[in-house]
């Protein structure tokens, strides 16, 4: 049904699943969940191992009053539904921009990108590349998840295309080039603000926030 | 994909880590055709969980809650609550269950599943500063236009992997036990025994090779 060929690794989401990721992280496994019924299936199949230990579990009793109280609660309303997704971007990404489209900045050479979140846990963003652009060659500290949106873009490690992530440890050098067609749009998490080794200097990264 | 435990439809639970490109295979698609009514596939929680999310049945709901409340309490408490945090916690878990009963899939969980996956989630939340990032909910209803053979693997399936856990050597059940129903990372795992951490993911990894291994025999 899908062929995205670039999946989570099972500790990605087994932490995710425990809700250890740093937010940034937990967001781009969650758009990729929206996105790969194969990992959907992973995804069901553990909380299948989830249900089965619930069902053979030892039982708690409840208070006395614990059913009532349920009863009574079913007629209040319902929460809002979660967002929706729209147009390329998943519901958890949507979730990310407060349903509104993204407010593009422009960082030269056509590329853009919009920061969805930032913090001492890692920074989540957004990236616009148009075709055939390279993304600025840049090294790691830490890990690096990419999500195509969008479009393509291909390095060392492959061709990654919608819906597939490329999972950079801080050992990989690489330099993102945007496939032809559309512009690549991704969703891009660290846990480590980027080093850019050409066209940013550095001392420019707090500025730009990458 | 080689391996899909219920192996009806390619969307159905695996067990299987994806192979990295180029490791797109076929998937068998074994064609069942059942006289039955599709209910009759089911066990009676998904067919009481089927009844709150089809006609807002507070019966069957209330069966749903004796059954479950009970279990749900029991998780909790595993994770630390308090008697009183626990109880209000499977209230706002089976509140969740009645709200979100539209979501319920038969043909891609079942009641057990389903159910532990809200109460998953809702232990995160209470741990984190922001509530997780949930994926996109599934947008159709496949009931709709039921698939008795799809149902009836689910079922199979999770009849056949309680077994199956029940069968596991006992540090590959703890392994999964930790990780799959109290959810704690893999490196708190290490921490909370002692064992080094490529211990606890090879437990981990032998666990869920067994129940695929197990699951893939019952196969039809």
């Amino acid at each position: 049904m899908t062929d995205i060929q670039h999946h989570i690794s099972d500790d990605l989401l087994d932490n995710y699943r425990a809700g250890s990721l740093p937010h940034a992280f937990s967001v781009v496994v969650a758009a990729h969940l929206s996105l790969c019924d194969e990992c959907r299936a992973r995804h069901e199949a553990r909380d299948m191992i989830g249900g089965a230990l619930l069902e053979g579990t030892e039982v708690a009793p409840l208070g006395t009053d614990a059913r009532a109280r349920i009863m009574a609660a079913l007629d209040t309303p319902a929460p809002a539904p979660a967002p929706r997704g729209s147009g390329v971007f998943p519901a958890p990404v949507m979730a990310e921009l407060g349903g509104r489209p993204p407010r593009w900045r422009m960082l030269g050479g056509g590329i853009r990108q919009q920061i969805l979140s930032a913090d001492r846990s890692g920074s989540l963003r957004l990236l616009y590349i148009p075709p055939g652009k390279a993304v600025p060659e840049h090294g790691h500290r830490g890990l690096e998840l990419t999500l195509v949106l969008q479009g393509s873009f291909a390095d060392s490690e492959g061709a990654f295309r919608r819906g597939d992530v490329e999972t950079a440890h801080d050992d990989i050098n690489h330099q993102p080039i945007a496939g032809p067609g559309e512009p690549c749009i991704c969703l891009a998490a660290t846990d480590a603000p980027l080093r850019f080794h050409a066209m940013l200097p550095s001392l420019l990264q707090p500025i730009f926030r990458i | 994909m080689e391996t899909v435990i219920a192996p009806v439809r390619d969307t159905a639970h695996t067990l299987e880590t994806p192979l990295p490109p180029p490791g797109q295979q076929g998937v068998a698609k074994a064609p069942m055709t059942l006289e039955a009514p599709v209910t009759k596939e089911l066990s009676d929680l998904s067919r009481d969980l089927i009844a709150v999310r089809d006609r807002r049945d507070r019966e069957a709901f209330g069966r749903l809650f004796d059954h479950f409340a009970p279990r749900l309490k029991s998780m909790m408490l595993r994770g630390g609550l308090t008697d009183g945090s626990a109880e209000d916690v499977v209230q706002d878990v089976m509140l969740a269950v009645w709200h979100k009963a539209a979501q319920f899939d038969p043909h891609r969980a079942d009641a057990a599943g389903w159910i532990y996956g809200i109460a998953r989630n809702r232990r995160i939340d209470l741990a984190r500063r922001k509530p997780l990032s949930q994926p996109e909910e599934m947008p159709d209803l496949p009931s709709l236009d039921p698939d008795a053979g799809q149902l009836l693997a689910l079922q199979q399936e999770a009849h056949h992997l309680a077994a199956a856990l029940a069968r596991l050597a006992p540090e590959q059940a703890e392994a999964l036990r930790a990780a799959y129903f109290d959810d704690i990372p893999h490196s708190r795992i290490s921490e909370m025994t002692g064992l080094p951490l490529g211990t606890i993911k090879s437990r981990i990894r032998l666990g869920l090779d067994r129940l695929r291994h197990e699951l893939r025999s019952i196969a039809p």
